[in-house]
């Protein structure tokens, strides 16, 4: 009998469930060695090289270098391992979350202090909330070359 | 006797930590966020427990996907702030309480819970945050946290999760091994992270202040039934990373009213807040009645 997974039709969101864990396994644990300060330096000198030391598949790299945490996590990543890279970048949690959206920092930060993008609309996939897919890329880059 | 005296529920967002370590606090932005720690602040300088058994979770830190424990429990003497990737936050060691610990392990363990014994790992934002919500600004070198700590990692990262049913039962398997402990020690548990917020695509950023209100008052009023509520309610409403509110459960678990007719737990402090950073901020004290 399949696994019942009831998560696959929450809007603008992948859970990160054992098929993902299986997929993103080499992405993520190169995000664990970014924890180490050495790391992090060797990887800042030459990215490509870095990655290339770990067996993960060319898209996952190309996903790393192109710093998209949504193709990241297509390819199995998780945000919790993937905040790693981001913090490499010296960059916030909240930069990183904001940059997964297709929002401005200024629209996403915007957003979180009128109190956070609403649920309404945004529980199932097929509404008409700001995170479905018909409304995506969202904020001002709508509809422009990304 | 050891006794379980309090519980204390709190957000444990990493830009807390990052807006104390760089002296942001008195900002507007971040201002109103820690006057809902005052009193609470007051409160645990007046009521510092023996130990403070902290349920939290690692974000993959201490634990890769090498090793995805439901639940560890943290026997050792010491826990050093770990390097999340900006470097250590500069905050203390958190010092273990080993023989309390070792206690808990086994007594849960022989209550049907499969406890992750740990006597070797570093501690991320999901402990010190809470610690530096509750205690204020600690120097590395010069100050200790107020008590010691057991940590208690629950698995928030890797579907599926615990249900809220067994985070209850484990905090009350948690409250009879505490009350089989002879010494006679004052134990606070605290159930940390969530309120509502998601990290991740097109749907990062939601917040959902009337479920997160609604979480507040069944958990102090129902949390039997709260206990029910399944996972994807959770996802949906709260957002994929609200899940981490299930282990509010196992600190409510823990207090005298869930098995033992008893009056409801008293409401010392209630707070709510949005935004910090991505998320909601929520946070609560209750205490047993004597």
């Amino acid at each position: 009998m399949a696994l019942e997974k009831p998560y696959l039709d929450v809007p603008g969101t992948i859970i990160f469930d054992a098929e993902q864990s299986r997929k993103g396994y080499w992405l993520n644990q190169f995000c664990v060695s970014l924890m180490k300060a050495e790391n992090r330096a060797r990887f800042k000198a030459d990215e490509r090289a870095y990655l290339d030391e770990w067996p993960m598949s060319e898209e996952q790299k190309q996903a790393v270098l192109a710093r998209d945490l949504n193709w990241c996590m297509r390819t199995g990543g998780n945000i919790y391992f993937l905040a790693r890279i981001g913090a490499t970048d010296g960059l916030s949690f909240q930069q990183m979350a904001g940059s997964m959206t297709g929002m401005s920092e200024d629209e996403y930060r915007a957003m979180m202090v009128a109190g956070g993008r609403s649920p309404e609309g945004n529980r199932y996939l097929g509404e008409d909330g700001d995170a479905q897919p018909q409304h995506q890329p969202q904020g001002q880059r709508a509809g422009k070359e990304l | 006797m050891a006794r379980i005296t309090a519980s204390v529920y709190t957000s444990h967002v990493p830009a807390i930590g990052a807006a104390m370590d760089l002296g942001k606090t008195h900002e507007p932005y971040w201002q109103p966020m820690f006057a809902g720690y005052e009193f609470s602040r007051q409160w645990l300088r007046d009521n510092t427990p023996d130990v403070i058994l902290m349920v939290y979770n690692d974000h993959a830190t201490a634990f890769s996907l090498d090793m995805i424990p439901t639940f560890a429990l943290g026997t050792a003497a010491q826990y050093q702030p770990a390097d999340e990737g900006w470097g250590p936050r500069p905050v203390p060691t958190v010092f273990g309480h080993p023989q309390l610990a070792s206690h808990i392990a086994q007594s849960v363990i022989q209550q049907d819970f499969d406890l992750t014994i740990v006597n070797k790992m570093d501690v991320d934002h999901g402990l010190t945050v809470p610690l530096s919500l509750m205690c204020g600004e600690k120097d590395p070198k010069r100050d200790a946290w107020p008590c010691p700590v057991i940590p208690l990692a629950v698995n928030v990262v890797q579907y599926p999760v615990p249900s809220g049913q067994r985070c209850l039962n484990l905090g009350r398997a948690i409250r009879k091994a505490v009350e089989s402990y002879d010494e006679d020690l004052k134990v606070q548990v605290w159930g940390t992270g969530g309120m509502s917020h998601q990290l991740q695509g097109a749907r990062a950023g939601l917040i959902n202040k009337a479920w997160d209100n609604r979480f507040l008052d069944l958990l102090v009023e129902n949390p039997v039934g709260l206990s029910q509520v399944p996972h994807i309610e959770y996802v949906r409403e709260a957002g994929s990373e609200g899940i981490e509110l299930v282990m509010w459960l196992i600190a409510r678990g823990a207090m005298a009213d869930v098995d033992q007719a008893r009056a409801l737990p008293k409401v010392l402090h209630r707070f709510y807040h949005v935004p910090a950073s991505n998320t909601a901020v929520g946070h609560l004290i209750l205490e047993n009645p004597a």
